[in-house]
């Protein structure tokens, strides 16, 4: 029983994260692209989450702490990188 | 170590002084303190020559690797001591010529290096029973005579006929060393006459014939038989005393001296003899032959002494013959191989170093431009008289009794010998005969031109040479004579102890001038008569040589070889890395398959796990966005792609419980992918065009091979999974002995911690090398 419904799940992600590639694909901007890769990271983590379940084990809630932060890292960096055109500053622009 | 030992290295410890000597007593010629050393040596050995004449040989021993069985033992017996006072005592007189023929202006320190090296290294030869140590002096009377050759280094000639005799030396050497190998091999030993005492065990192994060949190879190439001659003309670059002590007495005889060694061992075969005998004989004929054709005196002297060392290697074949009813012909040719050998060594020398004299006092050695200096330089005229009517075979010198001998051998070989031989030895008499006459062309027409006819203009005023210089060939030529008039003195000192070592049976030696009427005498009458003849009409039918067929082989070999070569690499070495990475798989692809195919290696595993819809999903992304990398237009595209199949992997990694290996490829490959933009950013514009791939068919199929090899290999490894995992050692312990929980961790820092240690060095070392390519680039080794 569990096991159906944590299927059914695992696909429902793996279906949006499609959707999500399509946008990395297509976008038409970086922002676009930038987002739907954060997102799918995130599905990266529910993906871990159902598998861990599946598995019925613990030992990868790091992984997904880590994709968490790896993720929130990326999209920074990214983010600044559009912002400034570098992602580390210099520290003698005075 | 024995007083031979010390006798034989006794140059060679000399040697090391002579730069010495050389800078402190700059005003006397360096040649008189060598001089003492061959003077000492010839004494030394002349010490042993009553001993060995009653038949006692003398044998030291002196262990230098003694595991292997190389020691270095000298033997003397007739044939080395013959050998060693003709080195020892012609290597007095050339140095004695020597001091007056170069000038206190020359580098002379280097010479006389050179020739004491040559001195030990020749004396070696001819004293070593040890094979091994034999090849050792071998090689470095190669590496003197080349350094000798080559001692006017400046001249462009001197420096072409030092490489060519070093690699035609070299090569025969070469040879040599892989018949003493073989022999070695066969008999056990090192040891010449263990390997003598062995020789009829092994007469039927099928590598027998490989020493024999080999061996005769070495020979053939040091003593400047046919084809093998072409280096001995061009050596005559070398300073005239070099050329008359290495390239007429004693090098080019270190292959006859071989040849008569190793007989007692190869005389049985057929092979043997026809090759000495035939081989010597093609060399007599070429060389004296071209000899006619030259015009340079030296050039004459060098294919003279080609031609009359073809002479003694085929009286070293005659004498080779021991089956029954031909022992006493064998026995008398190998006598008068051993009497030329002398004769050859005493008249040559001579003759060598008058052509240095006229060259030293006229300024020129080309028989064009010399003639008339009979009135100018008589006793130069007396010594070449001599000399040449004896290389000629004229009596009463000693000359002629040598070639009477051979003449003797020759018909008895083709009336007494057995059946089968008959043919052979009429070709080998007629051939013999013909290249008589051609010595006795060359021979007289040395001196009529030089000599007589007319006065020219020569580059000096020509004057007799001075007293110094004239001793040693004056004391050569009186040998000749002496010989000539008493040649059975000889006899019991040296020539039958000499033959004993060679034949090892007692000859009776008998020399003297008159045979009585017979087909000799008639030969001899002839080739005089025809000699005479053809020396009188010279003019008329002789024509100068140019470069001969074998050196132009020579020369195209040397340069179709290193063109090939140069063709090969520049076809091989393409500098592409494609093409290395082409051969790299297509040799792994072709080793791997074919040892797959002959050994009939592949299998498939009976027993697999169940696949799984996730790993189905998984593989299926990582299969799409590997196809779509090498199809991608844009390399952007391609780095995302490679991203993909990273986390895929990672996310494999969570569905094979691998949660330390999913961690760390995940925060690895985030980094890479950084690093792979960071790269993309900084190309230059042009080569972010948007470009696919080029398609290449020889990639396609190399790629689509090494797929397969790789997945085949993979398999029927997993089929071949013959024992059980290790891994059951490290669940059961890794509480108990390690006191952790996390295995793969476990293992990382205690089980296997040392490779974790320098993993942890390649990490620094990386760092190490980006932070030092970073710092230091396009600044000349500075820091910015």
């Amino acid at each position: 029983m569990l096991d159906t419904i944590l299927f059914i799940s695992l696909a429902g992600v793996f279906l949006s994260m499609l959707g999500l590639f399509y946008r990395v694909v297509k976008g038409p901007s970086t922002a676009d692209r930038i987002v739907a890769l954060d997102s799918i990271g995130i599905s990266l983590i529910s993906v871990i989450g159902l598998i861990s379940i599946l598995l019925r084990t613990s030992v990868y809630l790091e992984v997904i702490l880590l994709i968490g932060i790896l993720a929130f890292i990326g999209t920074v960096a990214f983010s600044k990188y559009l912002e400034k055109g570098v992602i580390i500053e210099r520290d003698r622009n005075q | 170590m024995s007083l031979l030992h010390l006798a034989i290295l006794l140059p060679l410890f000399a040697s090391l002084f002579i730069p010495i000597i050389r800078r402190s007593l700059h005003r006397i010629h360096t040649g008189w303190f060598v001089l003492a050393v061959p003077v000492s040596l010839v004494l030394f050995f002349s010490r042993f020559v009553s001993e060995v004449a009653a038949g006692g040989v003398r044998m030291e021993k002196m262990p230098w690797i003694p595991s292997l069985g190389i020691d270095f033992t000298v033997y003397v017996d007739g044939l080395s001591l013959l050998f060693a006072l003709l080195i020892t005592g012609i290597g007095a007189l050339v140095v004695l010529y020597s001091i007056y023929y170069l000038d206190k202006k020359e580098s002379l320190h280097t010479f006389y290096v050179y020739l004491l090296l040559f001195m030990t290294a020749m004396l070696g030869v001819v004293l070593s029973d040890n094979m091994i140590v034999l090849y050792l002096f071998w090689e470095m009377t190669s590496i003197s005579s080349f350094l000798l050759i080559g001692y006017w280094y400046q001249k462009e000639r001197s420096r072409y006929g030092a490489q060519k005799s070093m690699l035609i030396t070299v090569f025969g050497g070469l040879a040599m060393l892989g018949g003493i190998s073989i022999l070695s091999l066969l008999a056990d030993t090192f040891s010449i006459r263990e390997v003598i005492a062995a020789s009829g065990a092994f007469k039927d192994e099928p590598f027998y014939i490989a020493a024999l060949v080999l061996i005769l190879l070495g020979a053939f190439t040091k003593s400047a038989q046919f084809p093998f001659h072409i280096w001995l003309p061009d050596a005559m670059e070398a300073p005239t005393p070099v050329s008359a002590y290495l390239h007429s007495a004693t090098m080019v005889k270190a292959g006859l001296y071989l040849v008569a060694r190793m007989s007692p061992v190869f005389a049985d075969t057929p092979l043997w003899f026809y090759l000495v005998s035939g081989v010597g004989m093609i060399t007599l004929l070429y060389g004296s032959v071209s000899a006619v054709r030259q015009t340079d005196l030296k050039a004459i002297l060098a294919y003279s002494t080609v031609s009359q060392l073809g002479l003694i290697m085929s009286l070293l074949g005659v004498g080779s013959l021991s089956s029954e009813g031909q022992q006493d012909l064998a026995l008398a040719a190998t006598v008068a191989a051993i009497f030329h050998l002398m004769n050859h060594a005493t008249f040559k020398g001579s003759l060598f170093m008058m052509a240095g004299i006229i060259d030293h006092e006229t300024g020129t050695r080309d028989i064009r431009k010399l003639g008339g200096l009979a009135q100018v330089m008589p006793v130069s005229l007396t010594i070449a008289l001599i000399g040449t009517l004896s290389m000629a075979g004229v009596p009463p010198f000693n000359g002629f009794l040598s070639k009477e001998m051979f003449l003797t051998a020759l018909t008895d070989l083709m009336h007494g010998g057995v059946r089968d031989l008959r043919t052979y030895g009429t070709i080998l008499l007629v051939l013999g005969v013909v290249a008589s006459i051609f010595t006795f062309v060359y021979s007289l027409m040395l001196v009529k031109e030089t000599f007589f006819g007319k006065r020219n203009e020569l580059p000096k005023k020509a004057h007799e040479a001075p007293v110094g210089m004239l001793v040693s060939p004056l004391v050569l030529v009186t040998l000749v004579v002496l010989v000539g008039l008493f040649p059975n003195a000889l006899a019991k000192p040296f020539i039958i102890p000499a033959v004993e070592a060679v034949a090892l049976k007692t000859p009776k030696v008998d020399i003297y001038m008159w045979h009585g009427f017979n087909l000799e005498l008639a030969l001899t009458i002839l080739i005089f008569g025809l000699g005479a003849f053809l020396v009188l009409t010279l003019r008329k039918w002789n024509r100068q040589a140019g470069a001969g067929l074998f050196n132009r082989i020579y020369d195209a070999s040397l340069v179709y070889g290193e063109r090939s070569s140069t063709g090969l690499h520049d076809a091989v070495m393409t500098g592409y890395m494609r093409s290395y990475l082409v051969y790299i798989f297509g040799f792994i692809v072709t080793i791997v398959l074919s040892t797959l195919w002959l050994m009939d290696g592949f299998s498939l595993p009976d027993r697999a796990s169940d696949v799984t819809a996730y790993e189905m999903i998984l593989l299926g992304v990582m299969l799409i966005s590997a196809v779509a990398i090498t199809f991608a237009r844009s390399r952007l595209t391609s780095i995302v792609l490679l991203g993909v199949v990273g986390y895929s992997v990672a996310l494999f990694f969570v569905l094979f419980r691998a949660p330390d290996l999913a961690l760390t490829q995940l925060v690895i490959e985030t980094v890479s992918v950084a690093l792979f933009l960071l790269v993309f950013y900084h190309m230059p514009d042009i080569s972010r065009k948007e470009e696919r791939i080029k398609f290449k068919l020889g990639n396609a199929a190399i790629s689509i091979l090494v797929g397969a090899t790789v997945t085949l290999v993979a398999l029927s490894a997993l089929a071949g999974r013959e024992f059980a995992s290790i891994s059951s050692y490290y669940i059961k312990n890794v509480y108990d002995l390690a006191g952790g929980g996390n295995m793969v961790n476990v293992i990382l820092v205690d089980f296997r911690g040392f490779d974790t240690l320098f993993e942890i060095s390649v990490l620094a070392i990386a760092a190490l090398g980006i932070y030092a390519m970073i710092k230091f680039r396009k600044t000349g080794g500075n820091p910015r």
